[in-house]
């Protein structure tokens, strides 16, 4: 270093330390953006809405009064949303997950179901909402009851699905294919295998991969508006097939109004929609890291 | 990992498996085979999925181009599908979506090349460890929370800056999407950095170039397939973004490139049809599955041709 110290250093060294320097501190400020505006945005959330939080304001009903109004019904629909959604994908993740990792073949079926999955996790979520309309509201009306909460669900699910199979996927290669070596050379099948060594191995990852898919699925918006969840909701959903209403559109059916209350009321709504997708990604790091193991 | 370690002992799916049943062993291997099965089908709705999106996108857009002609649909200046006279060109949707696509790219790819460049040489381990997730929890806010952050803070501190700046415009709502998709960038595109081998680094610098120079001559070059990847499938997903741009940009199809205006994308137009009553059937909501069509095959065009690049710098370095 004591060749090129800045003293010594011909003036053209100096001018490309200079550039670098400058290049550094605009790539740190690149980075530094990013972060100012997460923090600006929680912020401004926060002011907006913390006053207008209460107890109530969790159970009661919408009000065209801003005072009385509450998130009751919206919380609800969240929560049969995601319940109904863990149901139907975790399974039907799992399975697929286990099935490309653990029975397919490696050949054409397989590079087609893993291309097509990686293909489906980029469709634009109001897609999911068109197919949503046309097959659950429409077609299978008779079952679903048309634009209830099984049909928003079950768009949904198709939705995050890609994300929880991928997830599952790594979960399952991750462990080590000794366990597997060590079943069959028992004289284990293929199913007892998966059934008692690598899926309880795998469960924790799967378990993470499946909380940050509900985590998006809680996020969403435009699908369900899409399959008409946007209808004005008093009540709380008594069963699968009932209406419905939900955080996000809560969020923006107050964000839509001119006045300044409904705007509070919708930051206070976002404050509460943040704390539980905070309150679910602290679980799946908490899972994790708890049962994470070396091999 | 270990895998990896001990290819000759890694067990091959199927053909390893022994075909034929051994003794007493009938019910065992029905069993097994109808597992197998049961494991395909769940695999198969993925499959489904996607045939199923087509299948419904074609079929009802067969029926809108019966009533509008696909030439007019394409090529005519006008959207005025809620009120009479009813005109379909898609011109001003398509401009709307551009717009804040190029908006919000001119935002996210130099900010998030250049968080990843931070990221990828000049960040300590620790430091990038925490960076890493904070620029995900970007990433991971709920669209309609941007929306919000749009309408209620972006567009007030704008306005006394940009002189005609309306109530909802294109601009905050690039600005937003800009933030949105930033993180995909940085992440992807650090990633394909971190992918190129150290010597190639080394190299440089032993023939005397600075830091800087090793950056923006060895590294980005070398990682260039990657970081146009991150690119075009951020772009893709800005197109595809609904709720912050129906609420910062608005309901109004209009076929400029003006930021200060408000316009409606794509995506807005499908949502504004849903908040209506539209009756099954009607043109308006056959409408939605056309535009639904130019949508879905863009992105997936984006994403194919994005996806099919990242393998190609994978196979180079891997």
């Amino acid at each position: 270093m004591s060749l090129a110290s800045p003293l010594t250093a011909p003036p053209a060294l100096l001018r490309r330390r200079r550039k670098g320097m400058i290049f550094r501190a605009a790539c740190m400020g690149a980075t530094a953006t990013g972060v100012v505006a997460l923090v600006v945005l929680l912020a401004d959330i926060a002011v907006d809405g913390v006053g207008w939080l209460s107890l109530t304001f969790l159970t009661d009903p919408p009000s065209r009064i801003p005072a009385r109004a509450g998130i009751g019904p919206a919380l609800a629909g969240t929560l049969w949303l995601m319940a109904l959604t863990a149901i139907v994908t975790f399974p039907l993740g799992v399975a697929a997950a286990v099935w490309l990792e653990e029975y397919a073949p490696r050949g054409w079926l397989h590079t087609i179901v893993q291309t097509n999955i990686g293909n489906l996790a980029g469709v634009p979520s109001i897609v999911y909402g068109i197919l949503g309309l046309a097959v659950f509201v429409r077609w299978m009306a008779p079952a679903t009851g048309g634009r209830s909460v099984i049909s928003g669900a079950l768009t949904i699910s198709l939705l995050v699905l890609p994300v929880l199979i991928i997830a599952a996927q790594e979960a399952i290669r991750a462990v080590p294919s000794s366990i597997r070596e060590a079943s069959y050379g028992l004289g284990a099948t293929r199913w007892q295998t998966v059934r008692h060594h690598v899926l309880p191995n795998a469960l924790p990852g799967i378990m993470t991969g499946t909380i940050l898919a509900l985590s998006r699925a809680i996020g969403e918006t435009a699908p369900l508006i899409m399959i008409g969840a946007l209808t004005f909701i008093a009540f709380v959903p008594e069963g699968p097939r009932d209406a419905f209403t939900v955080l996000p559109i809560q969020i923006y059916n107050w964000t839509s109004r001119p006045q300044d209350e409904f705007r509070h009321l919708a930051a206070a709504t976002i404050l509460v929609l943040l704390a539980l997708l905070l309150t679910m990604n602290a679980v799946a790091i908490w899972l994790r890291n708890r049962y994470r193991r070396e091999w | 990992m270990i895998s990896k370690a001990t290819p000759a002992l890694q067990v091959e799916p199927a053909p390893a498996l022994p075909r034929r049943p051994l003794a007493g062993s009938g019910g065992r291997n029905l069993r097994e085979r109808t597992i197998g099965a049961v494991l395909f089908a769940a695999g198969a709705v993925s499959i489904l999925t996607t045939l199923g999106i087509v299948a419904v996108l074609v079929w009802e857009s067969l029926g809108f181009f019966r009533r509008v002609p696909i030439g007019e649909f394409l090529t005519d200046t006008r959207w005025t599908p809620l009120f009479e006279p009813q005109h379909f060109g898609i011109l001003p949707l398509v401009a709307g979506s551009v717009l804040v696509a190029l908006l919000a790219s001119v935002i996210a790819i130099p900010l998030g090349l250049g968080s990843a460049i931070y990221l990828s040489e000049y960040a300590s381990v620790p430091l990038r460890g925490t960076l890493k997730p904070v620029l995900e929890i970007l990433a991971g806010i709920p669209t309609v929370v941007y929306g919000y952050f749009a309408l209620t803070f972006v567009t007030p501190i704008l306005q006394p800056l940009v002189p005609g700046l309306g109530v909802f415009n294109a601009l905050s709502a690039g600005i937003v999407v800009g933030i949105m998709i930033l993180p995909l960038i940085a992440s992807l595109s650090e990633d394909a950095m971190a992918a190129v081998p150290r010597s190639l680094r080394q190299g440089a610098y032993a023939l005397g170039a600075t830091k800087f120079e090793v950056a923006t001559r060895v590294v980005t070059p070398a990682a260039l397939s990657g970081i146009v990847a991150s690119f075009i499938l951020a772009v893709s997903r800005a197109i595809g973004e609904t709720m912050a741009v129906v609420l910062a940009a608005g309901m109004t199809p209009n076929l400029t490139f003006d930021p200060r205006e408000s316009v409606q994308t794509l995506t807005a137009y499908i949502v504004q049809v849903s908040l209506g009553d539209t009756p099954f059937g009607s043109i308006e909501y056959q409408s939605i599955f056309a535009v639904g069509l130019i949508l879905f095959t863009v992105t997936l065009a984006m994403n194919v041709f994005g996806l099919w690049f990242l393998k190609r710098y994978r196979e180079v370095y891997a």
